[in-house]
């Protein structure tokens, strides 16, 4: 088994898919001979060639409607666009017709491709470069949004969105696309698409997180463990359709709760999930469900990002406010 | 523009052609097509034009009592459609915006389904029984689906079919860049597409002037690299012609082509639009003498391949046509509540199956456009 990056499990999730499935075919701006401004397709264009890795125009929307085409004629468009505020142009493609296609026809024509796209901050970039759109998408209906946080997931969630029928928004950890190295094993498993992953069993308190912030949430989990706190972490993965099921029994068993996004605060998929809480998981709490999320600002350019961006600091404040309410017995 | 200065030369140079065979009197000139000198073909086209004429009026007539959502009219639009659905094989794959009811109609589509669709219904959309099972739904958001022909010309070009994507849009839409991404990059594959634009010279209230300081839409062609050329639109014979030939130059490898009809649109935007608003009687009164029926009926009856006994059958027919599918939509049975739920996903996630039993043992609301 092989130890990998982020970067390099989404590589060999699309190159394990090509070679498996010939009806893949990987879009986007520079993914050829460039292998992706990410390196995400290093290799392919000269494995697959280049009909099947094609390098598109520079036009978001164009490569969204591409593969909107492509996916109903019987081929399996895997799009990449380069940042997330990129995927703007590609929204109104998204929900107008992605989502829409089979509704519409009534099952008639369908739309089963992935638009994957770095998402979230921390890497210094230019402006537009760094900006958290899973609540955009989340709120889709007909959508998957996906949001891998380790390699392994980003192997098996992408494995899945590629084979998955309908349309999915497959939104990856920028900053921690080469972080870490953990064991991924190349064998063609996809993992489900509607389950959270509890990655750290605890009884004091439930972090759960998704994406890049999963970082910071495990750092936050290891502080504890030194106070002598267990948390439970619970990685949502898919937030869309989101695995209540699993933060619920989560919840439960730990009666505590802090959700930890970097999407803005106002109206973010932790502000979903914790409703979710109140609405069926109150009996079981003992302190308020806080929220740790970005400010309400526009995400800053390079220089103060890490205002914005949650660290671990703001998740254990949240984490004593719990404990002041709900002191540990 | 001139030559600049002495040291520029010239390193492109572009010419639009327009192609009529029948002026709006019913005169020909020039020398017709194969096809038109076949007085069966002559009078199935003209024959395909009043029958989408009935069921346009029909369709509107539902609207005005109550029985039909807001309907978008094709009146006096006829002839692009009828020539557009004669000069596509089956298997070529058809994106239309809306209006074009007459191409859908001649490959296979239900006028039941049509009405289904605008009265609020998206089984109308599910295509039943239609030769064209692949051509894709009525689009109704402007110029968004004109560059899914690019991925699915693609997509036949990379399964080596020999198909013809058709990708149809109004005036209106050239204005938009999903419409000029596509255009820009179909040439970059050398794909099989045909771009219709369908200039019926108003885009609800907006002339098409209002649209580009260009001359022609057609042009907007050579910027992507293509071919562009115009067609009076209300010439069956010619919208024909020109679109057979674009369609067979894609099929045969030669790449795309952008086609500008020029019609005009008789009637409202919509059912929900009063065009009395924004453009003169005079204007209006004007453009029916350019009407696609009145001209080829004219023609087809000096040649004697039409006579008035022909005329009553096709308007009695098109009309029972029209009165059938009116007849079978407001029967149609209304769709389970439950349905909403069935084609968001193709199987629905657990977290959303409470929603549907809710919805299912609420059961139906009632209610109609």
């Amino acid at each position: 088994m092989a130890n990998l990056t982020i970067i390099e499990a989404i590589n060999l999730a699309m190159n394990s898919e090509m070679a498996r499935d010939p009806s893949v075919v990987i879009l986007g701006e520079d993914i050829g001979k460039n292998g992706g401004v990410f390196r995400a397709t290093l290799g392919l264009q000269e494995k697959y060639g280049t009909d099947r890795v094609v390098d598109t125009p520079l036009a978001e929307t164009l490569v969204a409607a591409m593969a909107i085409g492509m996916s109903t004629q019987g081929l399996k468009p895997v799009a990449e666009i380069q940042f997330s505020g990129f995927l703007y142009p590609c929204v109104d493609q998204v929900v107008n017709h992605a989502t829409r296609l089979r509704n519409r026809t009534r099952g008639r024509i369908t739309c089963p491709m992935v638009i994957r796209a770095p998402n979230w901050g921390g890497i210094h970039a230019p402006e537009h470069h760094s900006e958290p759109l899973e609540t955009t998408f989340a709120q889709m209906p007909g959508l998957r949004v996906v949001c891998p946080s380790n390699p392994a997931r980003a192997y098996g969630l992408l494995l899945a969105a590629i084979r998955d029928p309908d349309p999915v928004i497959f939104l990856e950890p920028t900053r921690c696309y080469r972080l870490f190295k953990s064991p991924v094993e190349d064998n063609g498993e996809a993992l489900p698409l509607d389950t959270a992953f509890v990655e750290r069993e605890g009884t004091d308190i439930t972090l759960i997180s998704w994406g890049a912030m999963m970082h910071e949430t495990r750092l936050a989990a290891d502080a504890l463990a030194e106070q002598n706190i267990s948390a439970e972490v619970v990685d949502v993965a898919t937030l869309k359709p989101l695995d209540l099921d699993t933060i619920l029994a989560s919840v439960a068993k730990t009666g505590r709760c802090v959700i930890i996004s970097e999407a803005p605060r106002a109206g973010s998929w932790a502000s979903e999930i914790a409703a979710n809480i109140a609405e069926h998981g109150l009996l079981s709490l003992f302190a308020p469900i806080m929220r740790v999320a970005g400010y309400d600002t526009i995400m800053p350019l390079a220089r103060q990002e890490r205002v914005y961006i949650p660290d671990v600091e703001r998740i254990l404040k949240e984490v004593r406010k719990v404990f002041e309410i709900a002191p540990k017995s | 523009m001139d030559k600049p200065n002495a040291a520029a030369t010239r390193v492109a140079q572009f010419e639009i052609f327009h192609t009529q065979f029948l002026d709006p009197s019913g005169r020909v000139k020039g020398e017709l097509p194969a096809f038109a000198k076949d007085r069966e073909q002559l009078r199935s086209m003209y024959r395909w034009m009043v029958v989408t004429r009935a069921f346009d009026k029909k369709a509107v007539a539902l609207q005005r009592t109550g029985q039909l959502g807001t309907y978008a009219a094709c009146l006096g639009q006829e002839a692009i459609g009828v020539a557009l659905g004669l000069a596509m094989k089956r298997e070529d794959l058809f994106i239309p915006a809306y209006r074009e009811y007459a191409c859908q109609f001649i490959r296979g589509v239900k006028m039941r389904d049509i009405l289904l669709y605008w009265g609020g219904d998206e089984r109308g959309m599910l295509f039943e029984g239609s030769g064209s099972p692949h051509d894709f739904p009525l689009s109704v958001p402007i110029a968004t689906h004109i560059p899914h022909s690019i991925g699915v010309a693609y997509a036949m070009k990379l399964k080596k079919e020999k198909r013809v994507v058709v990708a149809s849009c109004g005036d209106g839409a050239t204005s938009k860049g999903d419409f000029y991404e596509a255009v820009s990059c179909a040439k970059v594959w050398d794909l099989p597409i045909v771009f219709l634009v369908n200039n019926n010279r108003w885009a609800i209230s907006m002339p098409s002037a209002r649209q580009t300081g260009a001359q022609t839409f057609a042009q907007k062609a050579f910027a992507g690299g293509m071919p562009g050329e115009q067609v009076d639109g209300n010439d069956v014979i010619a919208s024909r012609f020109v679109l057979e030939r674009a369609i067979e130059r894609a099929r045969s490898g030669g790449g795309p082509t952008l086609v500008e009809a020029l019609t005009y649109r008789l009637h409202d935007h919509t059912t929900a639009d009063d065009a009395r608003r924004y453009r003169s009687e005079d204007e209006v009164k004007a453009a029916w003498d350019n009407c696609p029926i009145k001209r080829m009926k004219a023609w087809l009856t000096a040649q004697k391949h039409w006579s008035d006994t022909d005329e009553q059958k096709a308007v009695e027919e098109g009309t029972a046509n029209a009165e059938a599918a009116a007849q079978e939509f407001v029967k149609f049975p209304a769709e389970a509540p439950e349905a909403i739920f069935d084609y968001l996903y193709a199987k629905l996630p657990k977290a959303y199956e409470w929603q549907r039993d809710e919805v299912q043992a609420a059961g139906p609301k009632g209610g109609h456009h």
